[in-house]
């Protein structure tokens, strides 16, 4: 006996609005992907209690995926970041108005 | 209550501390450490939940690689100085309020869900059925994940290639 399901949930959505939060109020990219990988995180952690939940393994092959497109996600994401910073030298999206 | 129950509570306490004080450093590195806490935590939470294959990987993976990536990046590029103004008013005033009413509705609802009363109960499954289980059944979407892996590879490397001067 662990825990009702309910809790897990719930840690899990505050996970998630922290993610939020991060990537909503920060004025930073990098803090912005951060706070993605805060949301996955917290979506992975719903996804291996279900998988407990209904004694099913299915779950737990969805977090390893969400793993894998993480890794893909972050360092395509750091890349764009990198290429964005050296045209325009900041990490502010407010600063990014080549077009203006 | 069990062992468990207060394990998983522990837990569940330093995993919020931990990420909440990552997302208010001003310091990016000191923010990218608390989270590879806040990640061990999950890792931990992960073999809690009976998946040790997963709580690996995600030592591996994601406190391992993902944030020594971005340590990497914060530390290549020059330290920029930090003119951003942490939380202004006008932005996360309308964030807090608005993500405390989703809390307080998800709670609600969660709570007076059918079944989430359930006690989870102890189980393991054992990397070899997980693996078995993998690639029995989703052996096509590993594939998928790998070809996804190889064209981010690349996109990173053609994104981060050197301005040829032609």
């Amino acid at each position: 006996m662990i825990v009702p399901f309910g809790h897990v949930l719930i840690l899990a959505g505050i996970l998630f609005l922290m993610g939020i939060f991060c990537v909503v109020v920060r004025r930073n990219l990098i803090m912005m992907v951060l706070g993605v990988e805060i949301m996955l995180n917290g979506a992975s952690i719903a996804f291996v209690a279900a998988a407990l939940r209904w004694q099913h393994l299915e779950g737990q092959v969805f977090v390893l995926f969400i793993l894998a497109v993480a890794a893909a996600e972050v360092s395509v994401g750091l890349a764009l970041i990198i290429f964005a910073y050296r045209r325009t030298g900041s990490f502010d999206p407010a600063h990014y108005n080549l077009l203006k | 209550m069990t062992i468990y129950a207060i394990i998983f509570y522990i837990l569940a306490a330093t995993i919020v501390l931990t990420t909440g004080l990552a997302i208010t450093r001003r310091n990016l590195v000191h923010a990218v450490v608390y989270l590879v806490f806040s990640f061990f935590g999950t890792a931990m939470m992960f073999y809690l939940f009976g998946a040790p294959l997963l709580a690996v990987l995600e030592v591996i993976i994601y406190a391992g690689a993902i944030m020594i990536l971005f340590l990497f990046i914060i530390m290549m590029v020059k330290a920029v100085p930090d003119e951003e103004k942490l939380f202004p008013m006008r932005q996360w005033v309308p964030v807090a309020l608005m993500g405390l009413v989703y809390l307080v509705i998800g709670a609600v609802i969660i709570s007076a869900a059918p079944g989430s009363q359930v006690t989870l109960t102890i189980a393991l499954a054992r990397p070899e059925a997980f693996s078995e289980y993998l690639f029995q059944r989703h052996w096509l979407a590993i594939e998928i994940i790998s070809l996804l892996l190889l064209v981010a590879l690349v996109g990173a490397l053609y994104l981060g290639r050197k301005k040829d001067t032609s």
